[in-house]
């Protein structure tokens, strides 16, 4: 039986550029993305359906600040913490940007080595990455137990202010992590085939028994630095506006 | 095909971007530490949050070096979404405005 045939389309050709580039990949009655693995053109197309969900959560706690009639709660006195007797703004959620920031740091340099084979590298790049993902859950696990149990914070009431205050944080900031925990198993996952050397040795994977490439760790990154976008957009109109 | 494989740019420039986003969240958080108020605050948090991230799509995920097709089918929708935003503005003002009227809000 003759091999499967080769899916990969990683290979760089002289391809037009520009605009004529653009109408020429969308009209070549093949595949429209040139010059990239077919998982990464999907991966980038599922970012782009997972952008419109968290914008419509954004866009909805848009809609519920401007129209509710009470004032709406000061975030940067509800997430303040105090540190040596000082209440500090927001200092938690700095924190957790910073230590999101530096996973995707961590991350790019996990793609960088993974094309480079360096698998020992990678590997422990992407678990650092991993344990960055993990503690950022657990201070968000930290952060809600706070608002929960201290502060009465619920979906359709809180202390505070406006009613929808709860509603809107705990579906935005949950969903994102809920991301941030599914995103933290797959890189445990995809750092344990890089130990491996599954990509250097072609082992199938388990669900879909073809070859995988360092390409996943590319896709892998992918996800993750989107998990960290959100996270942009949620920390400037959610935390600080 | 072995000579380029995937996105390979040196580590340096990754440090660099790393260290570029440090420093935005911080000035971002400066905002809310200063108390910086009303449209001076609104725009530079914008500010911040659009460089931030247009350099984690550019540089972190290789968007720059991808090809126009990918790009445009990527970063166009969006874009539109500002149709949307628009549209919830004018819709919440208006909600705003009748629970004043029918409720006796503020």
């Amino acid at each position: 039986m003759a091999p499967p045939a080769a899916t990969s389309t990683g290979e760089s050709l002289a391809r037009p550029e520009g605009w004529e580039g653009i109408v020429a990949d969308w009209s070549s009655d093949q595949r429209a993305f040139k010059n990239v693995p077919w998982g990464k053109a999907m991966m980038w197309i599922f970012l782009l359906s997972d952008t419109f969900i968290f914008t419509c959560f954004l866009l909805s706690y848009m809609t519920v600040r401007m129209s509710t009639t009470v004032p709406w709660p000061n975030p940067s006195e509800i997430f303040a913490l105090n540190i040596g007797g000082q209440p500090i703004p927001l200092i938690l959620i700095a924190i957790m940007t910073f230590i999101l920031i530096s996973s995707s740091g961590t991350m790019a340099m996990a793609v960088n080595f993974g094309y480079r084979h360096d698998r020992v590298k990678s590997a422990i790049l992407m678990l650092v990455t991993a344990a960055f993902g993990a503690s950022f859950v657990g201070m968000q696990a930290f952060e809600w137990t706070k608002l929960i149990v201290d502060d009465g914070v619920r979906p359709w009431t809180n202390p505070f202010g406006a009613a929808q205050f709860g509603s809107t944080f705990f579906m935005i900031t949950g969903f994102h992590g809920f991301h941030v925990s599914i995103g933290v198993i797959f890189l445990v996952i995809i750092a344990r085939k890089v130990w491996r050397g599954d990509y250097d040795r072609g082992r199938p994977g388990y669900f879909t028994s073809r070859k995988g490439d360092y390409a996943a760790v590319e896709i892998m990154g992918l996800y993750w630095h989107f998990v960290d976008l959100v996270w942009v957009f949620i920390f400037a109109v959610f935390y600080l506006w | 095909m072995a000579h380029a494989e995937g996105q390979q740019h040196p580590i340096s420039m990754y440090l660099k971007i790393w260290g570029l986003l440090f420093v935005l969240s911080t000035f971002s958080y400066l905002v809310d530490f200063y108390n910086v108020e009303g449209y001076l605050r609104w725009s530079l948090i914008l500010l911040f949050m659009i460089m931030k991230a247009g350099l984690i799509v550019a540089v972190f995920m290789h968007m720059m070096w991808e090809r126009l097709a990918l790009m445009y089918a990527i970063l166009v929708p969006p874009v539109l979404v500002l149709v949307f935003v628009f549209l919830m503005t004018h819709e919440a003002g208006y909600t705003f405005v009748t629970r004043g009227v029918f409720f006796g809000g503020p």
